[in-house]
């Protein structure tokens, strides 16, 4: 049986994490809704935490597993400010989209 | 082999998810996509035996963060169909699809070309931070966030704080006719009298008292 041979590898997630990546960056140039956009972010900071929790299996090390920890933490503040700011725009501009945004140009 | 075929679910779940959140036209439909990708991107972390950023995945990122963005896309009023064809900005799809195919060729050949899984590392961790040792998952994290990490975990609690704060003063509305210079001053006598009107007796002799104050 040939399945049994297959062994789950480090660049089984890398080329995974790669390709959420990816999505998550494209998604962010081509949305125009900002809420949709920070999902995106959402998508590019989670792929990175699948390849971090992939890197620590690799070295047999736990920094990976903390490093997925502090990105967690900075993707929730994140996430809090980035809504407030967007909460903060749309009571001055109903439908704000973020090409809207450029007024703040002058 | 398990861990084989439960990994290509997985990544099914997660990269439908991902596509789902961009290609999505009504935000509500994106978040629910993206709770999809997130506990796919859960289901991956039990795999490889992080049992506890799994939970936190599930329970930070899909209960916590997605529901914060349902909040306020319902606060907003925005969860209507967008028109993705609309394009203000001239070649920005096709532009994004390089950006988008780029990042992809330069991920693939760090992953396909670097020996050692790509971190050019070998194993030097101490037996504290080994996966292998005698801890538990849990125990293992703790013990390491509380001792090489502590300075950097403290910051994350300042980090929150001012976030939370920050959050705050964003969205504080100031009412003009809340501020106490804009009242009209009231003369005392014009004010309703505080004394209720059928009071006991025990009451009837407090006001008594007052009014012969008075």
């Amino acid at each position: 049986m040939i399945l049994a041979d297959l062994v789950l590898t480090t660049p089984y997630y890398l080329v995974l994490s790669a390709l959420m990546f990816a999505i998550g960056g494209v998604g962010l140039l081509i949305r125009r809704n900002p809420l949709v956009m920070f999902m995106c972010v959402e998508l590019m900071l989670n792929a990175v935490n699948v390849s971090f929790v992939a890197f620590g299996a690799d070295l047999n090390d736990v920094g990976g597993q903390i490093s997925v920890f502090f990105v967690l933490v900075v993707a929730a503040v994140e996430v809090v400010v980035g809504l407030a700011l967007v909460v903060a725009i749309n009571r001055r501009r109903a439908d704000a989209t973020a090409d809207d945004v450029s007024l703040l140009r002058g | 082999m398990a861990e084989y075929i439960t990994f290509f679910f997985a990544a099914a779940i997660i990269l439908v998810g991902a596509l789902g959140v961009v290609t999505s036209r009504n935000p509500v439909h994106s978040a629910l996509f993206l709770i999809q990708t997130l506990i796919g991107v859960a289901v991956l972390f039990v795999i490889e035996d992080a049992h506890f950023l799994a939970a936190v995945q599930v329970v930070v990122y899909a209960g916590a963060i997605v529901i914060l963005f349902l909040f306020v896309i319902m606060l907003l009023g925005v969860d209507k169909a967008e028109d993705l064809g609309v394009e203000p900005i001239g070649g920005q799809k096709p532009l994004a699809a390089i950006v988008g195919a780029s990042l992809l060729a330069g991920a693939f050949t760090i992953v396909l070309i670097a020996t050692n899984g790509a971190t050019g590392g070998s194993e030097v961790s101490s037996s504290e931070h080994a996966l292998d040792n005698q801890y538990s998952d849990i125990e293992r994290i703790g013990r390491v966030l509380f001792t090489d990490y502590l300075v950097a975990f403290q910051l994350t609690a300042a980090l929150l704080t001012i976030g939370v704060i920050g959050a705050v003063v964003l969205t504080r509305t100031v009412k003009s006719d809340d501020r106490m210079d804009d009242l009209e001053p009231v003369a005392m006598d014009e004010l309703p009298s505080l004394a209720p009107a059928g009071a006991n007796d025990e009451h009837h002799a407090d006001t008594a008292d007052e009014e012969a104050d008075a």
